[in-house]
């Protein structure tokens, strides 16, 4: 494969595509609600209308308003119409979308791609995903895919392309956010010898679904992405670490490496240079854990999950005692967009130190729930409220989550707050990979931090004491509270207890675990108060 | 030899560089807690009892597996290093079942000796009372869980000295369980050799020689040490 050949096989998908596209979401959100029977009508209407030659039906990827899937898109390829939306399709609905296509209209409720829901919104991880067929390369090389590869192999040293990367700014977005040109940097900089790259796809914060989201759309995004960060630090295998509960987005990424394989964009001499590249999958059985770096790399070994302590860092000895770069989905599916476009460009979106953009999803209580990709430095006012819609019930928005169990509640009156990773960190809360809760006035706080550490209660790898045994104490310590069995004496207890296991932990899990509980009592206490025994009253 | 000097409890120490925080302590005559940390075999910096405090950090660092570096100011027992050992050792006992009148180490057990080092007459947690069981299918030797910690200093004697690798851990969060084989009565494992090293390395009552009474449990933890010396630098007289 040349450069000639790749803008050919550009070239004739271009011709190959009808001039009318009916895309229907068939990503994991819309498919639970029905969507590939969607598909298989609309399929069946366009047979039945006879407007096969001008019009195709194609399965995509998460157009990202996904409370209201199934959602279904008619776009004109000349751009002579403007695409219409649908949302909540049926089967029913289907023939009659076809129909208005010859004039006549849908039953389906019509979406609003200029609803505040999209408006705010700045896709670049996302620009592909609800566009192209996630199973079909070719799709992904119509829009320019992998020649931001090509570029790299032919136009920059490995050095330049750290150098790229450093200076568009980009941190991790697997919750961290360790600038990734230095994590880049200092992989690049080991020794020269076997070294590995991981994608990090293990996503176990309960209520986001990015990752997955970008892999089941844009696959070969993420391959790319890969293939250029292995290029730029000197490493020929790469893995992508998957958890068992996506079975959709290993599907769909099993499917994107045979086929970059077999168009020769992933193995020995790539684009007929030196760099040889693979990518493997391995699937995670689904422990939270398993997402914290060194318990990934024990996994892919084929070792017991457990996180172990660093220093070493994986970058030093990683993956079988080998230099590693570990990245995450969506930081890695960055990594072409920045490379087309340069650093400079990806360096003026976001804030002074949080550039770019963050994915989100937004979830709750929020009238409008889906993914959202918003430049850093949005409020999280204009997210929750206008893009989100508010929420439906009296009283108004209570909290936000971020940051899942790592992360903690912004109470509302801190909504004008904008989206970085420092401002999020000073009100006690994460960024984390982007899972965002919206809460309203009906929920109960203490109940949430107790949410929060029945999960980490139940996730901790059990190793250290601290997490092991001390999320146990804290879950029976809030379940006391809430039971309104509980003392002052408790509260302090819970406090401390929370400040030992944040500090004596082994691994970020047990680290972090306090956070929602700690950041509700920064924010609610009197609602922990409201639930406690009077000092001397007895029970 | 390249040597760091560094400072422990205001002490100046020199050793060798790659040493560990833990042996540095040692050499200079301080002892700081442990019960994860075995002589001889690798280190896991799973009981978190070793942590310490370094100037111009503001992480708690676990001796056993931090190597020294010039310059350090090292404290090991602050108020707060001091109460968050308790805390941990408060943690341990309420969570498996620990009854030290009936107990084969009674007076020999390190988490015992662990408790009164941190000064801990009782627990400010609610003992959970775990149901766990007891193997006594291996006809030397038996494991009582109910007095594990999950030190893992059995597993790792098991594997890294006496190469059989018969001890894992399985489960996680609170249902962690030391398992011997797959999960297999010790009794039925053909990999254990019966070495008994996993009896001299556990810190508490939970693994014991049966026949052994209550209180009767002594353990002669230099001769892990000796065997690794011997393998390591040949020597093969103590
Ligand atoms: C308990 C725990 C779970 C984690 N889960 C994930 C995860 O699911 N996905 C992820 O990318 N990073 C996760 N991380 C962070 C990773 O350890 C690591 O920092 C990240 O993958 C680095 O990639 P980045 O620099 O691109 O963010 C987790 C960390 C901890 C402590
Ligand atoms: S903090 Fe929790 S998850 Fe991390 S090593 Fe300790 S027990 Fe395991
Ligand atoms: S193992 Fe130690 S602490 Fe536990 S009961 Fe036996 S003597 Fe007591
Ligand atoms: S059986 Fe003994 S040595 Fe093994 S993990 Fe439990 S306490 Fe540690
Ligand atoms: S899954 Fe279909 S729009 Fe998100
Ligand atoms: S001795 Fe260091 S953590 Fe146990």
């Amino acid at each position: 494969m040349d450069l000639a050949e790749l803008l050919a096989i550009r070239q004739k998908e271009r011709d190959r595509q009808k001039s009318t596209r009916i895309h229907c979401c068939t990503a994991a959100g819309c498919l639970s609600s029905g969507s590939a029977a969607v598909k298989a009508q609309l399929e069946a209407a366009v047979d039945a209308e006879g407007l096969g030659a001008s019009t195709e039906v194609c399965s995509v990827g998460c157009m990202r308003f996904c409370g209201r899937g199934p959602l279904v898109e008619v776009v004109s390829r000349e751009g002579d119409r403007e695409p219409i939306l649908y949302e909540q399709v049926t089967t029913a609905d289907a023939a009659s979308i076809v129909k208005a296509l010859k004039g006549g209209e849908a039953t389906a409720p019509l979406g609003d791609r200029n609803h505040p829901f999209f408006a705010r919104q700045f896709p670049i991880v996302l620009e592909n995903s609800g566009k192209i067929d996630p199973e079909r390369i070719e799709e992904y090389i119509a829009v320019g895919g992998y020649q931001q590869l090509y570029r790299v192999l032919y136009e920059y040293d490995p050095a330049e392309v750290v150098d790229e990367i450093t200076r568009s700014g980009l941190r991790g977005r697997g919750g961290g956010g360790y600038p990734t040109g230095l994590k880049w940097a200092t992989v690049a900089k080991m020794p020269a010898g076997q070294k590995y790259v991981i994608c990090n796809a293990d996503e176990g914060d309960p209520g986001a679904f990015m990752d997955r989201s970008v892999l089941e759309s844009d696959p070969h995004r993420v391959l790319e992405g890969m293939a250029i960060a292995g290029y730029a630090i000197g490493a020929n295998h790469g893995f992508i670490y998957v958890r068992a509960e996506y079975p959709l987005a290993i599907r769909h990424l099993q499917k994107a490496i045979q086929q970059a394989k077999r168009y020769s964009l992933l193995g020995s001499q790539i684009f007929g240079s030196p760099f040889d590249f693979k990518i493997d999958i391995r699937v995670g059985a689904g422990a939270f854990v398993c997402g914290e770096e060194t318990a990934l790399i024990a996994s892919v070994e084929g070792r017991r999950g457990n996180p172990r302590p660093r220093p070493p860092y994986p970058a030093e000895s990683g993956l079988w005692g080998c230099p590693t770069l570990i990245n995450n989905v969506e930081t890695l599916a960055n990594i072409p967009a920045i490379i087309r476009e340069g650093a400079e460009w990806y360096a003026k979106i976001g804030t002074e130190k949080s550039k770019g953009t963050k994915v989100f999803a937004l979830t709750g209580k929020v009238r409008n729930t889906g993914l959202i990709e918003v430049p850093m430095g949005t409020t999280l006012r204009q997210i929750v409220e206008e893009m989100g819609g508010g929420v439906a019930t009296a009283g108004g928005v209570k909290a936000v989550q971020t940051g899942g169990p790592s992360g903690g509640c912004i109470p509302a009156s801190a909504l004008d707050t904008s989206v970085d990773y420092e401002s999020l960190t000073q009100l006690g809360s994460i960024m984390g990979s982007g899972g965002m809760i919206v809460m309203d006035n009906e929920t109960n706080m203490v109940d949430v931090a107790r949410f929060y550490m029945e999960f980490c209660r139940g996730e901790s790898c059990g190793k250290c004491i601290p997490c092991r045994a001390g999320t146990v104490q804290l879950y029976q310590m809030l379940t006391k509270i809430l039971n309104r069995e509980a003392s002052e004496g408790d509260l302090e207890r819970l406090e401390a207890l929370c400040y030992m296991v944040r500090d004596t932990s082994l691994c970020g899990l047990g680290m972090t675990a306090p956070n929602p509980v700690l950041s509700t009592l920064r924010y609610f206490r009197q609602e922990y108060e409201e639930l406690l025994q009077p000092a001397t009253g007895k029970r | 030899m390249s040597v760091r000097t560094l400072r422990i409890n205001g002490i100046d120490v020199a050793v060798e560089s790659g040493t560990s925080i833990l042996a540095a302590a040692k050499q200079a005559g301080i002892t700081i807690p442990t019960l994860c940390h075995l002589d001889g075999v690798s280190d896991v910096g799973a009981c978190r009892l070793c942590l310490v405090e370094i100037q111009g950090s503001n992480k708690l660092l676990p001796a056993c597996v931090t190597e020294v570096a010039e310059g350090m100011d090292i404290q090991t027992e602050t108020p707060k290093l001091q109460e968050y050992r308790r805390m941990t050792v408060e943690l341990l006992f309420s969570e498996g079942n620990h009854v030290c009148a009936v107990c084969v180490a009674n007076g020999n057990c390190e988490l015992q000796d662990m408790a009164i080092a941190v000064g801990m007459d009782h627990t400010r947690f609610p003992y959970r009372f775990p149901d766990r069981d007891l193997d006594v299918s291996h006809p030397q030797f038996g494991i009582d869980h109910n007095r594990c910690i999950f030190c893992t200093r059995c597993m790792r004697v098991c594997d890294e000295i006496e190469g059989a690798h018969v001890w894992d851990v399985a489960q996680r969060g609170a249902a962690v369980r030391m398992i011997t084989g797959l999960n297999q009565p010790w009794g039925e494992v053909e990999a254990c050799t019966s070495c008994g090293k996993c009896v001299e390395a556990c810190p508490t009552g939970a693994i014991f020689r049966q026949g052994s009474t209550v209180a009767e449990m002594q353990r002669d933890r230099s001769t892990l040490e000796f065997l690794v010396t011997a393998r390591e630098k040949k020597e093969w007289t103590r």
